[in-house]
Parts: C-alpha cells; sequence; structure tokens
C-alpha cells in the first residue's frame, strides 16, 4: 500500500514517522526547501500542558493527550525539550477567578500538579517578574522544545524507515478518478498513491478544496524577538499573561537552546506567504512583554521574525476524512496548541489509516525492523552546557573536522555542518544547515560564518557557489563572479560607443 | 596545561602588535591564539590603500600594513596557533580553546591580552521590519565575497550606513559593475572619515542621503526593494517622504560591536559607551595582567591606532612580568565632559617611570570647528590643545603630560569646548 502526506511540517512529518512502523509506503512531499519550512518554524516553540481548551474541543483533547509523551519521544528522535513549567500570571482579584477557573478544568482534563501561587512563591520562581504580579497559575507539565528539530527528527527517522521525502514539490491538483483521490499532480510529475493524507498547514484548505471540501484558514500572524543568550537567564518557566478569546497572549520564556524569546501578537492577515515583521507589531511585542517583566533589554535582540496560525473560524482542529472524495484524509486548522497535540494527531492519523485499510481491504502489517531511536549527532555546545569539553577531545581525535569551529557565536564545528549535509532529510540550504547544527543563528547572524556555511554547501553538494541558496527557490546568496558584472558594463558601454 | 607568559587572542592587528611589543621589551614564551586559518583579522579582505599614514608614515593596503606585522612576527619566537577557536577564558586566566589538530588544549598565561577584535550590527540589532528573503549582509561580509571569495553578492546596491565600511563598499561595488542606488545615513552627517565619503562617493557620483533610513524590506526569496524615509531629529520617520527603492541587495554598515563575549566569560564589566572593558593607562583591565587592545576596546577607525594601543598593552605586560611597575599610591580618574563621549583609559593606576606623557584616545558627541581639547583637575586647565574640526566619526587623541599630573590629583576631566579668545565674526 502507498500513502502520501502532503505536507512536511511538524503534523506532516510526525503521521509519515508514524506510519512509517507499518509496512506501508510512505511518500512525503514538500513544496519548500526543506522540512519545517512554514509554521513549524516560527512559533513560541512550547509544549502545553493543557489547562487552557475545554476536553469537549478536538484541540484540547489532542493537547491532553500528547504532553506525556514527549519525554520518550525527544529522547528518541534526539530533540531538544525541558519541562520547565509554565505560569499564567494575574495581578488582580478579578484575574484570581480566572486562574482558578483554568486550574478547575486542568484538574478535569487530568493535568496534574496544578497550583495557584502567591506572590513569594511567584518571586522565588521568577526573580524578574512585574512587581504587579500577585497570582500565577503553575503547570509543572509545560515544557519548551525546538519546534524544527523535533520535524527534522520526525522526518529523519521517519526516512530511517523507509519512507521517502520529496523537496521543492508543490502539489498542484489531486488526481481523481471515480470519486476517489488516486494520486498528486506536483510540478515534478504525477505520483499515484492509495491514501492522501493533506498535512498542508496554511495551504491545507487549498488542497481540502481540489477534493471539493470547503475550509476557510484564516492566517493569523504572530511576530516574535529573539534575545541573545546571555539574557536566556531572564525568566525560568514559560510566562504567560491573563489569555484572550483568540490568544494565549504575548509571553515570554527561555528556549530549550538559553535563548529568550518573546511573543506573539495575533493579527488576521490574507496573505498566507506574508512571513513580514511589522514596526506595530515588533513594538506591540515589546510592549506585551514588558508587562510581564519590565527589564527587558531592547538592545539585547539577535533576530525577530514572525509566524502564521492556520486558523479555522471555529478555532478548532479539523481531522477527518473527506467529504467528498475517497482516499483523503484532511487535517486542517491545526493552530496552538498544534505543535503540542503532534503526536497524538499522528496517532490519530494512524487509526484512521487502519480503519481505511480495513474496509478497503489492504492490508499492513507492523514493520519488524523499525528503529525508533535517531542517532546522537555529535553537537560541541552540548558537551559545552554539560561541562563536559575534555570529552570533546576524543570526537577531535577521530576526525578532524570537529575541531574546526566555523560559527564562532554558537560554537558550531565543521564536523557538525557536515553531519547536517549528510542526514537522512538532508540541509541543502543555509537555513537548513542553521535549524539543524544552529550556525549563523547567533549574534552575528551569519557575518562571520555565513561565507564559510556556503563553502562547505558548495564543496559537499558539489554545485557552484553562485547556486548555494539561502531558503532554495530564487533565495540566491551571490550574483556573479568577480569582474563577471564590470566586464559586460564595459563591453555593453563600447557597444554603445560604436553605434 | 601549558603555561605561558602571555596568550594573546586574536591575531589581528591588535595582537600581533600587543606580541611583537611585548617580545621587545623583553619577554619570552607568547603564544598567539587566532581562530581563523590564516593571520591580521580583518586586513587581509580590505584590499584598499589608506593604512599606514600615521603609524609608518607611507600609504599601504590593508593586506601590506598586514605583512609588515606578520614578516616580524616570522622572525621572531612568538609561537602562532591558526585554527584555534578560544572557547572560554576564566579569571584565573586559564584558557580552553578548540584546534582542529590538537583537539582541545588548556593553557595558563601569565598575562592575556584580549585582541577578539570587534563584529559588526545586523539588521536585528536596528530592527528593520519586513520579509527575511536573501540580499541583505553586512557591508563587511560583503567585503569577504568580493575580496577573498572573489564573487559579487548583487547587481543593483542600497547601503545604510555611512560608516567607513559602508563607504568602501559602496565604492567596491560600483568598481566591480554594480550599480550602488544610495548610501543612507540616518544622522545629519556622515560617520565615517571625510577622505573616505569623498573618495568613495563624490568621485563615484554615489548620492549620500542623510537623515536617511529603511524602514521596510520586501522580497519572498530575494531582497527586490527597500522602503525608504527621512528622519527628523527624533529619527521618527517623516510622512510623505517615503519612496522605495529597487535594488537586490542590502549591505549595512550600521555599527560595530566589540566581540567581549570572552571578556565576561572572565567577569569582567563592559563600558556603557565603548561596549568594551574598563581599563587603566597601561591598557589593563580590572584583572591584573589581563589587558585589551584594539577594537574589542573601544572602535577606531584607523589601524594605525590599534597597533600603537597594542603596544602599549604588549610593553606593560612585558613590564608587569618583569616586576617593573609601581602602583600609584591613589588611582586617577579620568572622566568625560563637555562634548566628550568616552575616553580610553579610564583611570591612571601606575607611576609614569620612564613614560613622558599618557595618550587619551576620545570620540566627540558632534562635530564642532575650532575647537581645544582641555583635561582640567578640580575646574583648572592642566592643559590644553587647539583642533582645527572634530567630528564624531574620526577619534581624537591628546597626551596628557607626566609632568604636569600630581599625585594629589583624583579625576581629571577631558573636555572640547570652543576655543576661547577668537572671534571668528
Amino acid at each position: 500500500m502507498k500513502i502520501i502526506v502532503i505536507g512536511a511540517g511538524v503534523i506532516g512529518t510526525a503521521i509519515a514517522r508514524e506510519l512509517s512502523k507499518y509496512e506501508v509506503e510512505i511518500l512525503l512531499i514538500e513544496k519548500e526547501a526543506d522540512v519545517a519550512d512554514g509554521t513549524s518554524k516560527a512559533n513560541s516553540g512550547i509544549i502545553h500542558a493543557g489547562y487552557n481548551a475545554d476536553f469537549d474541543t478536538l484541540k484540547g483533547l489532542m493537547n491532553v493527550k500528547s504532553n506525556p509523551s514527549f519525554d520518550k519521544l525527544c529522547e528518541d528522535l534526539k530533540v531538544p525539550f525541558e519541562r520547565n513549567g509554565s505560569l499564567v500570571v494575574g495581578f488582580d482579584e478579578k484575574d484570581l477567578k480566572k486562574l482558578k477557573e483554568k486550574k478547575a478544568n486542568g484538574e478535569q482534563n487530568g493535568i496534574e500538579g496544578l497550583e495557584i501561587l502567591n506572590r513569594p512563591e511567584i518571586l522565588e520562581k521568577e526573580p524578574n517578574i512585574n512587581e504587579d504580579a500577585q497570582y500565577a497559575l503553575y503547570a509543572p507539565t509545560a515544557g519548551i522544545i525546538s519546534p524544527y528539530e523535533l520535524t527534522i527528527g520526525y522526518a529523519d527517522n521517519a526516512v530511517r524507515n523507509g519512507a521517502e521525502v520529496l523537496l521543492n514539490t508543490k502539489v498542484k491538483d489531486l488526481i481523481i478518478e471515480n470519486d476517489k483521490v488516486q494520486g498528486v499532480f506536483t510540478n515534478r510529475g504525477e505520483f499515484k498513491a492509495d491514501l492522501i493524507i493533506n498535512a498542508a498547514g496554511l495551504y491545507s484548505d487549498k488542497i481540502a478544496k481540489m477534493a471539493g471540501d470547503e475550509f476557510e484558514i484564516h492566517p493569523r500572524k504572530g511576530e516574535y524577538h529573539l534575545f541573545d543568550k546571555v539574557h536566556g537567564g531572564l525568566v525560568n518557566h514559560t510566562l504567560f499573561p491573563m489569555p484572550t478569546e483568540t490568544s494565549k497572549g504575548i509571553l515570554v520564556l527561555p528556549t530549550v537552546h538559553g535563548n529568550l524569546l518573546i511573543g506573539p501578537n495575533a493579527n488576521v492577515i490574507n496573505d498566507k506567504d506574508d512571513f513580514s515583521t511589522t514596526s506595530e507589531g515588533l513594538e506591540e511585542v515589546f510592549k506585551g512583554a514588558k508587562k510581564l517583566v519590565p527589564s527587558l533589554p531592547e538592545s539585547g535582540v539577535i533576530t525577530s521574525f514572525s509566524g502564521l496560525r492556520a486558523a479555522l473560524p471555529n478555532e478548532d482542529f479539523h481531522i477527518d476524512f473527506s467529504n467528498n472524495k475517497k482516499a483523503l484524509i484532511n487535517i486542517v486548522g491545526i493552530q496552538s496548541p498544534g505543535l503540542s497535540s503532534a503526536p497524538a494527531i499522528a496517532d490519530k492519523v494512524v487509526e484512521m489509516t487502519k480503519q481505511y485499510v480495513k474496509k478497503n481491504n489492504f492490508e499492513i502489517g507492523q514493520k519488524k525492523d523499525f528503529v525508533g531511536e535517531n542517532p546522537e549527532y555529535p553537537h560541541y555546545h552540548h558537551y559545552e552546557e554539560n561541562d563536559e569539553v575534555e570529552k570533546w577531545q576524543e570526537i577531535v581525535e577521530q576526525d578532524e573536522k570537529y575541531g574546526e569551529i566555523v560559527c564562532r557565536c554558537e560554537h558550531v564545528s565543521r564536523g557538525e555542518i557536515i553531519d547536517a549535509i549528510n542526514r537522512p532529510v538532508p540541509a541543502r540550504t543555509i537555513d537548513a544547515i542553521k535549524r539543524r547544527t544552529r550556525a549563523s543563528s547567533g549574534r552575528c547572524q551569519a557575518g562571520f560564518c555565513g561565507p564559510r556555511i556556503l563553502e562547505i554547501l558548495s564543496n559537499h553538494l558539489k554545485i557552484d557557489p553562485l547556486e548555494v541558496t539561502k531558503k532554495g527557490k530564487g533565495s540566491k546568496i551571490l550574483k556573479a563572479r568577480s569582474k563577471e558584472l564590470i566586464l559586460a558594463e564595459i563591453e555593453e558601454d563600447s557597444k554603445v560607443g560604436d553605434q | 596545561m601549558q603555561e605561558y607568559n602571555m596568550i594573546v587572542i586574536g591575531a589581528g592587528p591588535a595582537g600581533m602588535a600587543a606580541a611583537l611589543e611585548a617580545e621587545k621589551n623583553g619577554m619570552e614564551n607568547i603564544i598567539i591564539l587566532e581562530r581563523d586559518e590564516y593571520i591580521g583579522g580583518i586586513l587581509p579582505q580590505c584590499i584598499h590603500n589608506g593604512f599606514g599614514l600615521e603609524y609608518f608614515g607611507e600609504e599601504l593596503t590593508g593586506p601590506e600594513y598586514a605583512y609588515e606585522f606578520i614578516d616580524q612576527l616570522d622572525d621572531s619566537k612568538i609561537e602562532v596557533l591558526t585554527e584555534t577557536m578560544v572557547l572560554d577564558v576564566n579569571d584565573k586566566k586559564e584558557i580552553t580553546a578548540l584546534n582542529k589538530q590538537k583537539g582541545v588544549l588548556k593553557l595558563k598565561g601569565k598575562t592575556i591580552v584580549l585582541a577578539m577584535g570587534c563584529r559588526e550590527r545586523t539588521r536585528e540589532n536596528i530592527r528593520i521590519p519586513g520579509d527575511r528573503p536573501s540580499g541583505i549582509l553586512s557591508a563587511g561580509t560583503a567585503q569577504r565575497y568580493t575580496n577573498i571569495e572573489g564573487y559579487m553578492p548583487g547587481e543593483k546596491v542600497v547601503i545604510l550606513g555611512s560608516g567607513d565600511i559602508g563607504l568602501i563598499m559602496a565604492r567596491r561595488m560600483r568598481l566591480e559593475g554594480a550599480d550602488v542606488k544610495a548610501v543612507l545615513e540616518i544622522m545629519p552627517f556622515s560617520s565615517g572619515l571625510v577622505r573616505n565619503k569623498v573618495q568613495c562617493l563624490d568621485d563615484f557620483d554615489i548620492p549620500l542621503k542623510l537623515q536617511h533610513t529603511i524602514t521596510r524590506i520586501e522580497g519572498d526569496d530575494r531582497l527586490k526593494r527597500v522602503k525608504v524615509a527621512q528622519v527628523d531629529e527624533d529619527f521618527n520617520s517623516v510622512e510623505g517622504t517615503e519612496e522605495w527603492i529597487e535594488c537586490d541587495t542590502l549591505l549595512l554598515s550600521v555599527g560595530l560591536i566589540p566581540e567581549n563575549e570572552l571578556s565576561k566569560s572572565m567577569g569582567l564589566n563592559l563600558h556603557p559607551v565603548t561596549g568594551g572593558t574598563f581599563v587603566n593607562e597601561n591598557r589593563e583591565t580590572n584583572i591584573e595582567g589581563v589587558y585589551a587592545a584594539g577594537n574589542v576596546l573601544h572602535v577606531h577607525d584607523l589601524v594605525d591606532w590599534v597597533s600603537e594601543e597594542a603596544e602599549i598593552a604588549g610593553k606593560a605586560a612585558a613590564d608587569y612580568i618583569n616586576n617593573k611597575l609601581e602602583k600609584r599610591e591613589q588611582k586617577i580618574k579620568i572622566t568625560p565632559d563637555k562634548n566628550v563621549t568616552y575616553t580610553v583609559p579610564q583611570t591612571i593606576e601606575y607611576t609614569f617611570g620612564d613614560k613622558r606623557f599618557v595618550k587619551v584616545f576620545m570620540r566627540v558627541t558632534e562635530p564642532m570647528e575650532d575647537v581645544e581639547v582641555k583635561f582640567s583637575n578640580n575646574d583648572k586647565e592642566i592643559i590644553s590643545y587647539p583642533k582645527k574640526i572634530v567630528m564624531p566619526g574620526e577619534m581624537v587623541t591628546a597626551n596628557l603630560p607626566a609632568a604636569l599630573v600630581k599625585d594629589e590629583m583624583e579625576e581629571i576631566k577631558v573636555s572640547i569646548v570652543k576655543k576661547v579668545g577668537e572671534n571668528n565674526g
């Protein structure tokens, strides 16, 4: 049996990985030059405890079901994850009442360890918090994760277990015959399959429409600021303000890599490709975050970015078979807490696949040689964080590539960059290297290491340096060889002179 | 753990000069650790001329200037280890470094010279909103691509910031056949050297738009255009002045940040204005035997002064090892006053010995003409020097004569004020 998954975000890759436990052929199709290139790369990177959503919503259920599974999952996939706990911060009695409601809701959902903290208890956990913060709902099971590394980890593992990933491949239409989806038309030809899973994120409505299923995704933009690691210790937990109807508000949190992150705001936009930041938005994020931590150093920002939430009007997830055509599963409206729900969504889709298999007289057995764990790639910064720098010696003795630091800010060696190029889902762009190694994600933002990473990519992919891109397609870094432009100009001038 | 009399971090102009000067003053057992594969720091990619006028009395290119020192290093006993990244330094002067051949190195220095240089500020530091396409890079990165790697990063170029690197790269891009649309400067004056403004922009008809900045960046994959606006005195964009400039490349020359992550790991505090450590007249930091020189201490506009400053540190380190230094009973603070943004050094801590003066480096806050640089103690002038013109982009230096500094002085103020007694009207 053959299955196509459209979209290599965290949901698509999670599904591909879970399906790769079975005897099926899996083809994961992604329009961008790397996995995790849409919403999965630009979000808060948190695993919610699950007290927020109602248990009768699909997103509430998926979130609560997923939360306990992240420890083992991340250990297997070698993804940085930490249960740092979260605090929803209240300022007065009115807030306290709401916090108590949330706690009750969470407890009803089976979430353990929820506590209402008073001011001294908050201060003990967060010394830099706003001096007017009076109460907080503490959720010890909330965590932080690297969302793109989770996606890459899923994808790598799926490929290790036989799945195939096609990048730079855009689905243009579905192949539909006899009321059944038979495959996809793409810019790289047709691909046939017995079941199609639409996990196209922001574009999942567009794919669904190809089968006549009507959904309308309203992208909601969220902007963020990421701070230099020196400010990473400003907070210990994920700090939430009191939430509004559509958003959990502007957060302040540490990242798993030791930076500090603030955001997101929430603005509905029309353009699904609009990942731009705005001056108003960036200001709004600062203002919001300062309500929680007034001492935020504005000069400490090393990058700002925005992500889009793929929200449906009813604000819930939709995971179901197509209403119109056979052999299509639509996964639509996966916004927050989508990342926190990925494991349960993948499980649900596997169950649906089994149902479909049974109904249609296919057979899929469990793969006997499935390997759930990804290998550990050596990362110098792990050794540094664990105070085990001496142990890096052995790694350098085996291969001197690991003794040559390319990215000075994040301490990434040439060996780590070459590993990223050779992983099951290989890095082919500067951004893909960044997401796998952290090279160029530091304070100089590729000022020093950019040219060196470009050279490594060019050497190892055996392509001209002029062909190396930041993120695929037209995002080339270089324009011409030295003297080419000026020689062309001189030739042009002499032609004009001759006339 | 291998011990050295001196460990220099960085083999740029500051590191090279400090090590050489220490050896000239009798120090042995010196090592320089350099992260790049070649030494010379940023100089090898600065292929334009204009270096060395102050130090050598002749005009050299960056590589030529570097080779003056590299040749001396070859003739010296100083050990140089390239492709060696210092990953940590602590306050006991113990260094952890990583080298391709040797792996993890642990070294200890009786003295350490911090000479890590600086890095360029990024788009993110100045928070220009918009898309995040390729084609946006710092002027120094573009310089590396063009002069070392042999590639042009773009054809239609806008440059933000009129610092020296921005000006030099405007000319370099034009000479390579690019269409340099404009150099934008948020301040009402260029922050680069005057000679660079003339030779790099005026001579090539490249417009310099003062009090202009970029308010938005557009382009999905590669940069397509930038929105440019005039700014008022508070740097807010003036409504109605916005225009789009089509370009595929944006070079940023928006300031340099001393690269002091290692200094911080030693527990050294940074000066809020210079971004470097606090130092005394020997360029010694608050940890005895640890020195800082060059752009890691404060950003210089001339490499000549980097060399000179590093020699001060190198000699002092040698004197320190040879027990030739004597501390003053009380420190003298050097404080910036009218129209002086900062001074280096910030204190005088040792007796002068055979030293005849302390050279004080400073920057002005605002451009001014017909001024004097005045040292004073308790409102009484110690000495003053006339200057025709001072600009924020050009560092000012003045010598404080040893003979005029008295032991009882606690603070010496430095100000730059209009010359008195002269009527220009």
